[in-house]
């Protein structure tokens, strides 16, 4: 049954944005619900306009839809006018294409990209009508399945998901529907064995933790024949991009076309998460680039393109594929965006060639401000090239820059805040040196957090009060016209800390927050920072969340994730920590492979496409 | 710019609850799709040549709203109705595809009135309903506030009868004036009758021109 419709447009006119909650995106899919024996939603715990924007999403859609005996449809996080909305109307959460309510489908996929919408996870299983916890569902509800780069740790939720896909989903997916459609029927605890088996596929429940006194986990052992670890999975050659693109009808986050380039990063920054649960570096060929550009403009009407990575400079035909699609769409009123630029004079040209004279602003991300920490993190780049690369960005015609940088690194010292605020001045210098006049510098400061499968992953987050002193010293230093300065609340930095490495113990808090009001946590107007203190107090007094964010671990601490093993040795994570400590950089994985372990785990699939040296 | 086109649509389902500026980006990408020539703005950031006749609030549908939009090449009218109707997205359709004079002035100049159709849910008796109907159109003045600002409701109801009841819902038919200066709303007459408490839904049927000199 669907959803009635007299009930949905009573409140869509109360509620802002209803263009959020009615589907009609051109290429959306609608297939014979009752012909169609296997029926999956993909859900986005976030709001529409940035699930829009999701290209995982997007991609598990268009290969669930190829599936002749599968339909998939999306739902998104309902605002919370929306939500207060839909519980007054007693209407249940339901998917843009047939407006089934969630309950009704044989299986709900969530996309968990970052840590702190898991609040949001579980508001739209309450307001799908579903028990929160998996140990409460049973054959009768959706399987709810979950992947996506924050289930690299799947603990902190793992005790409200059946089962989890880490890694690459394009295969993975299809195997849990097929091993969903052979246990048709033949209750739940079947269902979970049979995924368990499916390579990349946890389900916590056949996990028992144990922890030593001092809170730490002692051990993670598997149920009958689980496997441990569970091996991240990935594929081998990228599956040809998705180009019946969602159309959105009112505007969102990334409002464009899409192409990723290539999965994967040869840089080795050592903060960086994608850049390790997404090695290793697979290119996608230049043809298939410009054949999927060409489909995607035919078929969505997008008169923009953005080609994604990691780090678009280091695609190996970078220069000849902008100069093919410049070639094929300079007249045709299209723009092509190439997001995730290095600090180089070749990405400066790149870029200029493809602004066509319309010069926005140009961002560029040293991330700290001395070299000494910059090779603490992996990332070499002279502060003499910054600043060349800033005045060829000004003398090619930009008058605004954005410098990204992070503050709370590991090793870490005040000379490094000050050296941010006197690189910001020597770029404001350039700037006015080229233009005569003052020029616009947007300095974002994020704080950093660590985060699970980095070489960072045994950091210590430092205290909020730490963290305020910093933001406040750099933001009394960079004052001035044309200077724009952004940081994070400590306190969202903090529950995104504890979030991303805590333990299965740390669902409780979660739910109690959530039950508690939390939603929407990564929204400045929705984030309230009492819900999750009050939450600590009611169900984990003891520690606090000191335990998970702010306490450096030891080598021998047995971390909540390792149990999950993507590949990249926890040998090599700490050499890399340690190079950190004594401020050593050490060349990308094109100039010399560095032997992370992606190819003992990994080399049985290594393809050409890869830029890891083959296999011995 | 060689050439001119008006596309008469209508908007109903999805699209009802996009705003008209989202509405114009999705004609972009629709005639984009369609492979229709549009002309361009000049400079840094091109703007396709296209102009709504007016716009429509959001959660209204509509059965012959117009869009001029300016295409580099020639293209016959039906040729491009065809190419339009293959891509358009749900609750978009297209009803003709006309070509216009390139010197024509601007729709948003000329449009003078709308005429709507509005179904009130839940309503009361008929017979009451035409009674406020009657009683509203005999008013000389009808002194109302919208945002702060008095006007007369009155001189912009052009016409307005009771077309279609029954115990659900009633129906109300409406033309009012569309001017820059003086626009009349559905939602206001509504109020006035005092029936804007009850669910309805508008669908504005038409909007009028006057001639060009």
């Amino acid at each position: 049954m669907t959803i009635s419709p007299e009930k949905l447009e009573h409140i869509l006119l109360t509620v802002t944005k209803p263009g959020r909650y009615v589907g009609g995106e051109y290429n959306a899919v609608h297939k014979n619900w009752d012909a169609t024996p296997t029926r999956v939603c993909l859900a986005f715990p976030d709001v529409y306009e940035l699930g829009m924007s999701n290209l995982g999403l997007a991609i598990l859609y268009d290969v669930l839809n190829r599936l002749d005996d599968v339909l998939a449809e999306r739902a998104y996080a309902p605002w919370p006018d929306m939500a207060a909305a839909m519980r007054a109307n007693d209407l249940p959460l339901y998917s843009l294409e047939s407006f089934r309510p969630l309950a009704d489908f044989d299986l709900l996929g969530f996309s968990l990209p970052y840590e702190i919408l898991y609040t949001n996870l579980l508001e739209m299983l309450d307001l799908a009508g579903l028990p929160l916890h998996s140990a409460r569902r049973n054959a009768r509800h959706p399987l709810i399945i979950a992947g996506g780069h924050a289930t690299f740790n799947p603990e902190p939720v793992a005790r409200f998901v059946d089962a989890f896909v880490i890694g690459d989903g394009e295969e993975a997916i299809v195997d849990v529907v097929r091993a969903v459609q052979r246990t048709q029927g033949a209750g739940r605890a079947t269902q979970l064995a049979a995924l368990a088996h499916i390579p990349g596929v946890y389900v916590p429940s056949l996990y028992t933790v144990s922890y030593n006194s001092d809170w730490t986990v002692k051990q993670v052992s598997a149920q009958n024949d689980a496997p441990l670890p569970i091996r991240r999975r990935i594929v081998a050659t990228l599956p040809p991009p998705p180009t019946r693109q969602l159309v959105p009808n009112i505007s969102t986050a990334h409002d464009r076309g899409v192409i990723e380039i290539q999965r994967g990063c040869i840089r080795g920054c050592r903060f960086c998460h994608a850049g390790v649960v997404t090695r290793p570096m697979r290119e996608r060929p230049i043809a298939e680039v410009l054949d999927a550009a060409e489909r995607i403009l035919a078929q969505t009407g997008y008169h923009e393109l953005a080609l994604l990575s990691l780090s678009s400079s280091d695609y190996t035909h970078i220069d000849a594929l902008v100069e093919a699609l410049m070639e094929r769409y300079a007249d045709r009123h299209v723009s092509v965006a190439l997001p995730s630029l290095r600090i180089d004079s070749f990405s400066v040209a790149m870029a200029d060639a493809l602004s066509r004279g319309r010069h926005s602003s140009f961002t560029f991300a040293p991330e700290a401000g001395t070299e000494r920490l910059r090779h603490a993190i992996n990332k070499d780049i002279p502060t003499a090239e910054v600043l060349n690369v800033a005045r060829q960005v000004f003398q090619r015609g930009w008058r605004t820059v954005k410098l990204y940088f992070m503050i709370g690194l590991p090793g870490e010292e005040p000379a490094d805040l000050a050296a941010i605020a006197d690189l910001v001045a020597a770029v404001r210098a350039e700037g006015r040196q080229v233009h005569g006049r003052k020029v616009q510098v947007n300095v974002s400061l994020s704080t950093f957090v660590p985060k699970p499968h980095t070489p960072f992953q045994w950091a210590a987050l430092p205290p909020i009060e730490t963290i305020r002193e910093k933001q406040d010293f750099l933001r009394r230093r960079l004052r001035g016209g044309g200077l724009k300065v952004s940081w994070n609340d400590p306190h969202m930095t903090l529950v995104e800390a504890f979030l991303s490495r805590g333990d299965r113990r740390l669902g409780a808090v979660v739910q109690r927050a959530w039950e508690l009001g939390a939603r929407f946590d990564a929204w400045d107007e929705q984030f309230d920072s009492a819900h999750w203190s009050a939450a600590f107090n009611d169900v984990m007094l003891n520690t606090g969340p000191f335990y998970f964010a702010h306490r450096q671990r030891p080598q021998a601490e047995i971390l909540p994730w390792d149990h999950i093993d993507v590949g990249v040795s926890r040998a090599f994570l700490w050499r890399q920590w340690e190079l950190g400590q004594q401020a050593q950089a050490r060349p990308d994985c094109r100039t010399q492979c560095a032997g992370c372990g992606i190819l003992t785990a990994f080399g049985d699939l290594w393809t050409p496409e890869w830029v890891c040296p083959p296999a011995p | 710019m060689k050439q001119r086109l008006r596309i008469t649509y209508g908007v109903t389902g999805p699209l009802r609850y996009v705003s008209h500026l989202d509405q114009m980006q999705v004609w972009e990408r629709t005639a984009r799709r369609a492979c229709i020539p549009l002309a361009y703005s000049a400079g840094f950031n091109p703007r396709p040549q296209m102009q709504i006749a007016a716009a429509l609030p959001v959660g209204f549908a509509a059965e012959a709203e117009w869009l001029d939009v300016w295409l580099v090449e020639p293209l016959h009218p039906q040729a491009a109705c065809d190419a339009l109707r293959q891509v358009v997205p749900a609750g978009l359709p297209v009803v003709c595809v006309e070509e216009v004079a390139l010197d024509e002035p601007p729709l948003q100049t000329r449009v003078c009135a709308a005429h709507y159709a509005v179904s009130v849910a839940n309503p009361l008796p008929a017979a009451d309903v035409e009674q406020r109907v009657a009683a509203l159109l005999a008013a000389d003045t009808l002194p109302r506030a919208r945002r702060g600002r008095a006007y007369d409701l009155r001189p912009l109801i052009e016409q307005l009868s009771v077309t279609d009841a029954s115990p659900e819902r009633v129906v109300l038919e409406m033309r009012l004036a569309a001017r820059p200066s003086a626009t009349g709303r559905p939602e206001e007459v509504l109020s006035a009758l005092g029936l804007a408490d009850s669910f309805f839904a508008v669908t504005r049927k038409a909007l009028f021109v006057e001639a060009c000199p």
